[in-house]
C-alpha cells in the first residue's frame, strides 16, 4: 500500500491500525528519501592551501575529475594555494628538502638507471644553488613522460567543466600581489566567510 | 555478434595517457556525441578498467564492454 488515497480510504472506513499506519510512512519516507538521494547532484568543496608543483596536482585531478562525474564543484584558493591561480605557472617548483618522501629518480636513460633512488642529503639539497630548479625540472619531465596532464591542463578542464575558484583575498593583500596576477576566470575574490556556507551543503570537503 | 547500433560512431585514444585524463578525454568526447550513439575508447591506463565503470555508474552512460588486451584496455560506451 504505497498509494496516498488508498490509505486514506481505507483510514475513513476504519480499517487501518495504528502499526500498519507507521509500517505505510516508514515505507514511504525510504521511498522518498531514495529518490532523493538519486536526484541529487553531489557536490565538493575543496581548500587548496599549497603553492609548490606536487601538491597543485591533488585539487585540480579531483576538482576536474568530480566535474567529469556531472559533480558541481568549488575550490577556495587561499595561502600559498594561492598561486596556482596565477596567470603564469612556469615558475612553479618543488623541493627535495624537508621532503623525505619524495623520489629522486632520473626521467631519462635505460630503465636500470631510472629507477635508481637518488640519496640526496638535506645539507647538500639545501646548499646547492639551482637544486631545487633541477628537482622541479626533473619532476616536470617525468610527469610529461608518464602521460600526467600538466597543472595547466588540468586548471584549463576545470574552467571549461564548470569548476568555480574562489580567491582568498586576504592572501591577496598579506603576499603584496595585485588581481591581475591571477587568471580571469576566478568565480569570487572573497573570505572564509563566503566560502563555508557552500562548503557546508557539500557532500564531499578536503582541506589540501 | 555486433548489431548495427553498438558499431561505434567515434573512436577515441588515450593510450599513453594517466589518470585522470582517459576519464576527462572520455567525457568530453561523449559530450560531443549524439545520445544512444557509441564511443570506442582505448586506453593504457590500468586504473582505467575500475575507473571507467565508476564513471559510467555515476553519469548514466551505458558500459557495453570493458575488455584487455596486452596492455591495452578497450571500452565500449552507448551515450546517456
Amino acid at each position: 500500500m504505497n498509494d496516498l488515497n488508498e490509505i486514506m480510504a481505507a483510514g475513513q472506513a476504519g480499517n487501518v491500525s495504528k502499526a500498519e499506519f507507521d509500517k505505510w510512512f516508514d515505507e514511504r519516507f525510504e521511498y522518498n528519501m531514495k529518490k532523493m538521494a538519486e536526484n541529487k547532484t553531489p557536490s565538493m568543496s575543496l581548500i587548496a592551501t599549497k603553492g609548490t608543483l606536487d601538491w597543485a596536482y591533488p585539487p585540480f585531478i579531483l576538482a576536474s575529475t568530480a566535474a567529469a562525474l556531472g559533480w558541481k564543484v568549488s575550490i577556495f584558493f587561499t595561502f600559498y594555494g594561492l598561486l596556482l591561480l596565477k596567470k603564469d605557472l612556469s615558475d612553479m617548483k618543488v623541493t627535495p628538502v624537508g621532503n623525505p618522501a619524495m623520489p629522486m629518480k632520473m626521467p631519462f636513460g635505460p630503465d636500470w638507471f631510472k629507477n635508481i633512488n637518488w640519496p640526496v642529503p638535506n645539507a647538500v639539497a639545501g646548499n646547492i644553488p639551482g637544486f631545487e630548479n633541477m628537482a622541479s625540472g626533473l619532476m616536470k619531465e617525468t610527469f610529461k613522460s608518464k602521460g600526467v596532464a600538466s597543472i595547466e591542463e588540468l586548471r584549463e578542464i576545470s574552467i571549461d567543466e564548470g569548476v568555480e575558484l574562489h580567491a582568498c583575498q586576504m592572501t591577496v593583500d598579506v603576499f603584496g600581489f595585485t588581481q591581475d596576477d591571477f587568471i580571469d576566470d576566478i568565480s569570487s575574490w572573497c573570505g572564509a566567510t563566503s566560502f563555508l556556507p557552500t562548503a557546508g551543503k557539500s557532500d564531499v570537503t578536503l582541506f589540501i | 555478434m555486433a548489431i548495427a547500433q553498438d558499431i561505434p560512431a567515434r573512436e577515441l585514444d588515450t593510450i599513453g595517457l594517466n589518470c585522470p585524463l582517459p576519464i576527462l578525454k572520455t567525457k568530453k568526447e561523449l559530450k560531443s556525441m549524439e545520445t544512444g550513439t557509441v564511443l570506442k575508447m582505448i586506453s593504457s591506463d590500468a586504473g582505467s578498467l575500475k575507473d571507467m565503470e565508476a564513471f559510467c555508474a555515476q553519469t548514466g552512460h551505458g558500459l557495453l564492454s570493458s575488455q584487455q588486451e596486452g596492455n591495452s584496455y578497450i571500452f565500449h560506451i552507448r551515450k546517456n
